[in-house]
């Protein structure tokens, strides 16, 4: 089925890393200036740059609406942990989290831990997939309403509606429940990469939002119809899976060239490139868009404030010309951004079951 | 013209433990941000030194069950202090985060981080976990052995500032390769060296080991309040082994964790205190807390009514007693309730409010001002850090009352001098090590 919803616009805030949060911020509040549906921060133990949830934590309370989704590696790191920091992002912010999942492939990570060897890349997303699956369950280990404040009885706690997730991977296990209540999303908005076989298989069962690469509108539409139909094998309605084409973005025209940065930071990721002007990236929405092959779009600007200056005054300022995109955010939560419903509690009981 | 600072301040966010009152109107939420964002305002208002929060791994179990009867759940600390970056300026945030079941290089890089987006305001509490349950929800699992806990956060702690230290002053990478006995980390740090150049190190320190550890590492080191003579006996103690690690009884802060019952009269106040300890141990905490000690099912008994006649069981069901006293410390404590409730006439519920987690200090705001100054100036403390009951509003009446109290007696500062916790514990930053 094609998609007919006004397009979802997200942004990356990637670029030459910087150390101060002030960068941060001035670029979240501009995206959210332009009423973009979230913005992205990658990272990575390879390259310089703080830890992406803390510096989305930092932005949270000094923007309103944007959604926020940092990378968050799930090689080297304890799935519980994760699960924690995802989870209190989504509370800081009042639901607006998401966190995009990646994994660490390369041996000069393993070296940093010490732990294990480099794996190869199905096996990381086969547990990049599993950590996805226990987030959420963490997520649902309690129960909406599980704090009962009940001073007659004095419990805090309805301890029926807390639950041990008792997960077990292929290479950790999970007793539960998490320590931080079920967060204002339910459960925040997973991000995966749907470009390559191995992580599509576990952004197909386990993503709210599948990114992937694609030079013309076809195949995309050919990614985004996979994505679907192999989610609808794993039992989930396929609308729950936005499919964003990730474009890393230059509208600097012939005066292009990168900001200059504290680090040296890393080039952008690789992968289809769109170099113009604001009004012809707003066609090429426009275009991808009316054909039914995406969602909507995941921009990497190649000079970070540059470029999402031209975004929000220039390509969102058409698009919402031609009503083409919203111009105001009518929710206040990521899911509510993405069309995204709260998700039910897999551990509620229903009253017909015992 | 700032008179000299001689007390340091910092608040604890009442978490996840029996200390914490819930109930009543000026009890907040324990989770939304906006009472986070309440508590340290209110701190930075008071000119504290720092905001902490403690961390939670695994939720507390009474006889296999969740235990319902306090405060259960609580974000994560880390994540939530970089966000009240965002609306704090110069308060210090720190946070307790487990050594167990975290690796070296990762957690440096999160404590780095919030050093950058605080500009120089991260502390980090080092603690370790030994409780086997806790590691049914990590990678390592299983139960660790405490001799063996105590060495890997030693090793821990050298590489995390091993890890900080590796970029040079001048803005540098170099790579670092450590091969230890518990941790093997060779390749570079992504993070620049921070505002504070490396986060203000917290350490706990009861036994031998850990005060010579603490002497050897800590800036601040928390430990519990207890009786002038023995805050005394710590202080003198743990500062003393300064010297043999090179360093200067001004090198490192030790603040006692504690709590104040406010009242416009002494009696008031008292009653005041006696009236929160009811609220904290209620009939079926009263129990509860018989039952860890016992090591028996006691939920028949009364709670008003006498202590238990059988013994503690000496075997007990772990799922009974953990997390509390253990072997034949709990048989001591038994004796000592008895004896006390023989003697006074008390029940259960009297015996355990009258032997546990007592308030520090109750009194009149000039009552408190004096103690606090009392005991800093008597060489058992140099400074506090304060549990405000109940969270988040009772911090308000402290810093509304008692902070100034302190100011015009000259112990505490009128304005903030510095950035960085640093400079506010007045504490030089590390020399680099490269």
């Amino acid at each position: 089925m094609p998609a007919t919803r006004p397009p979802h616009l997200a942004v990356a805030l990637d670029g030459p890393a910087h150390c101060d949060a002030s960068h941060y911020v001035t670029l979240a509040r501009l995206a959210e200036q332009g009423v973009l549906d979230f913005v992205t921060l990658g990272d990575s133990f390879a390259r310089p740059g703080l830890d992406a949830l803390a510096v989305l934590s930092r932005v949270a309370p000094v923007t309103e609406r944007i959604g926020l989704v940092p990378t968050v590696t799930t090689t080297h790191t304890e799935p519980f942990h994760v699960s924690t920091a995802v989870a209190t992002l989504d509370w800081v912010s009042r639901g607006r989290a998401g966190w995009a999942a990646s994994v660490s492939g390369t041996e000069a990570e393993a070296r940093l831990f010490g732990r294990r060897p480099a794996a190869p890349p199905d096996a990381l997303w086969r547990e990049a997939g599993e950590v996805a699956e226990v987030v959420a369950r963490l997520c649902d280990s309690w129960e909406d309403g599980a704090e009962i404040r009940d001073t007659s009885t004095g419990r805090f706690i309805d301890r029926d509606k807390l639950h041990h997730v008792d997960f077990r991977g292929s290479t950790f296990s999970v007793r539960g429940p998490s320590t931080v209540p079920r967060p204002p999303q339910g459960r925040p908005v997973t991000v995966l990469d749907g470009t390559a076989e191995h992580s599509r298989a576990a952004a197909a069962r386990h993503a709210d939002v599948v990114l992937v690469r694609a030079k013309t509108p076809q195949q995309a539409a050919a990614l985004r119809a996979d994505v679907r139909r192999r989610a609808r094998e794993h039992g989930r309605d396929p609308d729950t899976c936005k499919v964003l084409v990730s474009l890393v973005v230059d509208l600097g025209g012939r005066e292009s060239a990168p900001e200059p940065g504290l680090l040296g930071g890393p080039p952008p990721a690789a992968g289809p490139h769109f170099s113009g002007g604001p009004v012809e990236l707003a066609e090429l929405i426009a275009r991808w868009h009316e054909q039914g092959a995406v969602d909507g779009f995941h921009l990497a600007p190649i000079a970070p404030h540059r470029d999402l200056e031209r975004i929000v005054n220039g390509t969102v300022a058409l698009l919402q010309h031609r009503g083409l995109f919203r111009t105001f955010y009518p929710g206040g939560t990521l899911r509510e951004h993405l069309g995204l419903a709260r998700p039910a509690n897999r551990y509620v009981r229903t009253g017909a079951a015992s | 013209m700032t008179p000299p600072v001689r007390i340091h301040l910092a608040a604890h966010f009442p978490g996840a433990d029996d200390s914490t009152v819930w109930a009543g109107s000026r009890s907040r939420s324990h989770i939304d941000f906006s009472s986070f964002e309440h508590l340290a305002r209110t701190a930075e208002r008071g000119l504290f030194d720092f905001f902490f929060l403690s961390e939670g791994l695994r939720l507390r179990e009474h006889k296999g069950r969740i235990h319902d009867l306090d405060v259960v759940g609580r974000p994560e600390p880390v994540t939530v202090l970089n966000a009240l970056a965002a609306v704090t300026d110069r308060l210090g945030l720190a946070a307790a985060v487990d050594v167990t079941f975290n690796e070296p290089y990762e957690l440096a890089r999160r404590l780095a981080s919030l050093d950058h987006l605080s500009g120089g305001r991260a502390a980090w509490n080092v603690v370790t976990t030994s409780d086997a349950r806790t590691g049914e929800n990590f990678r390592r699992g299983g139960r660790h052995d405490r001799a063996d806990a105590a060495a890997r956060a030693e090793e821990f702690l050298r590489t995390a500032r091993a890890l900080w230290d590796s970029w040079t002053p001048s803005g540098e990478a170099r790579p670092l390769v450590h091969h230890g006995q518990h941790f093997t980390v060779e390749g570079e740090f992504t993070v620049p060296r921070s505002p504070q150049g490396h986060p203000v190190v917290i350490q706990e320190a009861d036994s031998a080991r850990e005060r010579e550890f603490a002497a050897a590492s800590a800036d601040v080191v928390l430990t519990r309040h207890g009786t002038p003579e023995a805050g005394r006996a710590f202080y003198a103690d743990v500062k003393g082994r300064l010297a043999h690690h090179g360093r200067d009884p001004g090198d490192l802060r030790i603040m006692p964790g504690v709590t104040c019952v406010l009242g416009d009269t002494d009696a008031e106040a008292r009653e005041k205190a006696a009236e929160i300890r009811g609220q904290q141990v209620s009939p079926r905490h009263a129990i509860v807390a018989l039952e860890q000690i016992w090591g028996r099912d006691l939920s028949s008994y009364d709670a008003d009514g006498p202590l238990p006649g059988i013994d503690p069981d000496p075997d007990p069901d772990p799922a009974l007693v953990q997390g509390r006293v253990r072997g034949a410390d709990r048989l001591a404590v038994a004796s000592a309730w008895r004896a006390l409730s023989q003697a006074k006439g008390l029940s259960i519920r009297q015996t355990v409010i009258e032997t546990t987690g007592r308030q520090s200090f109750i009194g009149t705001p000039r009552t408190v001002a004096a103690a606090l100054e009392e005991s800093v100036a008597t060489g058992a403390a140099d400074g506090f850090v304060l549990l405000p009951q109940p969270a988040p509003g009772g911090l308000d009446d402290f810093v509304d009352r008692v902070v100034p109290l302190l100011q015009e007696r000259g112990v505490f500062r009128s304005r903030y001098t510095g950035t960085t916790l640093r400079s506010h514990l007045g504490l030089a930053e590390p020399v680099w090590k490269g």
